[in-house]
């Protein structure tokens, strides 16, 4: 399978561990990402925040190349996917013939997580599963902006989405069911504000705890780096020793089909994973 | 202001910034105060006035009350409000014109640590051509920090995080390459008055 791929800006940077995963496993089923020509940001909330006419015009841009290639396009961040939906919508929409930027709308804008659990690679995955996931206990981590709002993201399960839950119990593990999958980590305001941000990440933290969870999985990297950097500082402030690694879920596809390349992403996290993946019997 | 000095805020409607965010699709009138934005919200606790707060004022025309407000700093655009709203407003989309408003007006931005951080966001996009870079972000943005208030553990923190991120290849130090349509986004930038 052919897609276009939009990257986003941090998984040239802070995110490379994420953006390497996700050619791991792009190359274990078999999905060719060809990326988008000439890619720009998408603006982020920067944007948004201060300047509609950005906001809306620097992801067009990206749709306009993207509609030059011709195929679907994949996004693995999800404001990268949140706005290009958005300026789809407004291209699309009465705002369109304003924007001046013509565009057909063939395309379908897919996040990363939603493309990775169509049902092709659901039921493939479990004949190619080598290591055992079974003992982990993890809560999936949706974030905000790959669900919200539906009338932009086109999502039907927005408030309790499951496709996570679903590829990890393919690949053996048990997910616990919380009832902060979707709740907001600040990751926007995490440089300007982290006074806020420790509010809202410790929060999580004690609500996975208390689920009786062992680590999170993401498929948002502004939510992994949040909750993995920030880690330490919030355990000072409140005066706990929290460890709780923060998985990408590509991560754990490509552990579960036994990529060699695992351990060296993982290594890039700050939460260190390993102690916890040594103490399951995964590594 | 506070919502204690506003109780004590004689209101006087106008229906001009109604009419404004109407114009640009974000119709407000037909909140009938319900409160599920607010009691969805979870930035609550940083506000000072509360969204439903936000919309009924806005609605009022009580311009300087929204566009002085830290409210509209603190939405962290999560999307909460407007996935819920069962009048179909736009809450969070509400948030962000006010917060463009009130940059162009130019008075007092209580929360001024915010807009600054996106304007050098979207500065170093266009500065490098088309792609931010993290690492330009961030040093501009601690150096911003710092030159209004030292404060040396907050310092001490972030370099001690920029040397983990380093070690562990997260954090870049030469920015992207300006892109072939780098005249495009230029041109985006202008015309976005930015």
């Amino acid at each position: 399978m052919k897609v276009t791929y939009y990257p986003g800006c941090s998984l040239e940077g802070t995110a490379v561990d994420y953006a390497a995963s996700i050619a791991g496993v792009a190359s274990q089923l078999d999905v060719e990402l060809v990326e988008l020509f000439d890619w720009n940001c998408c603006g982020a909330s920067s944007a948004h925040s201060l300047n509609h006419h950005l906001a809306l015009h620097l992801p067009a841009r990206n749709l306009a190349l993207a509609e030059q290639a011709g195929r679907d396009v994949v996004a693995p961040c999800a404001l990268c996917f949140n706005r290009l939906k958005v300026a789809e919508k407004a291209l699309l929409g009465p705002e369109g013939t304003e924007l001046g930027i013509a565009y057909g709308g063939g395309l379908k804008i897919w996040d990363l997580l939603d493309y990775l659990t169509q049902d092709t690679f659901l039921k493939a995955l479990p004949t190619k599963v080598v290591v055992s996931l079974m003992n982990l206990r993890p809560v999936c981590y949706y974030g905000c902006l790959v669900a919200r709002p539906p009338a932009v993201t086109d999502k039907a399960d927005y408030e309790n989405p499951e496709n996570m839950e679903r590829l990890l119990e393919v690949l053996g593990t048990q997910p616990i069911d919380w009832s902060f999958k979707t709740d907001c980590c600040g990751a926007g305001l995490a440089v300007a504000r982290p006074d806020i941000i420790d509010t809202l990440v410790h929060r999580l933290y004690e609500q996975a705890l208390a689920a009786g969870a062992e680590c999170f999985v993401v498929s948002c990297q502004m939510c992994q780096a949040n909750l993995d950097l920030s880690q330490e500082r919030i355990s000072r402030k409140f005066g706990q020793d929290y460890y709780l690694p923060v998985f990408y879920f590509t991560e754990l596809i490509a552990l579960a089909l036994g990529h060699p390349d695992t351990p060296k992403w993982l290594a890039q996290h700050v939460v260190d994973p390993m102690p916890l993946l040594k103490m399951k019997g995964i590594v | 202001m506070s919502l204690e000095a506003a109780a004590n805020y004689p209101i006087r409607p106008q229906v001009a910034l109604a009419a404004q965010l109407t114009k640009a699709r974000l119709t407000v009138s037909t909140c009938f105060s319900c409160r599920k934005c607010s009691g969805g919200c979870p930035l609550t606790f940083a506000m000072d006035i509360l969204p439903h707060h936000v919309i009924r004022l806005a609605l009022l025309g009580q311009e300087e009350q929204v566009l002085g407000s830290e409210t509209i700093w603190v939405c962290s655009a999560c999307q909460t409000c407007t996935t819920r709203c069962p009048n179909g407003i736009d809450i969070a989309g509400v948030m962000d014109w006010l917060k463009e408003e009130a940059v162009k007006r130019g008075g007092t931005i209580p929360d001024a640590g915010v807009a600054a951080f996106h304007r050098f966001f979207l500065g170093s996009i266009r500065t490098s051509g088309g792609r931010l870079s993290e690492t330009i972000l961030l040093r501009r943005f601690t150096l911003y920090k710092m030159r209004r208030q030292i404060n040396l553990q907050e310092l001490k923190e972030n370099l001690i995080l920029g040397w983990k991120l380093f070690k562990r290849r997260r954090m870049r130090l030469i920015g992207p390459s300006a892109l072939r349509g780098k005249a495009q986004i230029r041109e985006i930038f202008r015309k976005g008055d930015f």
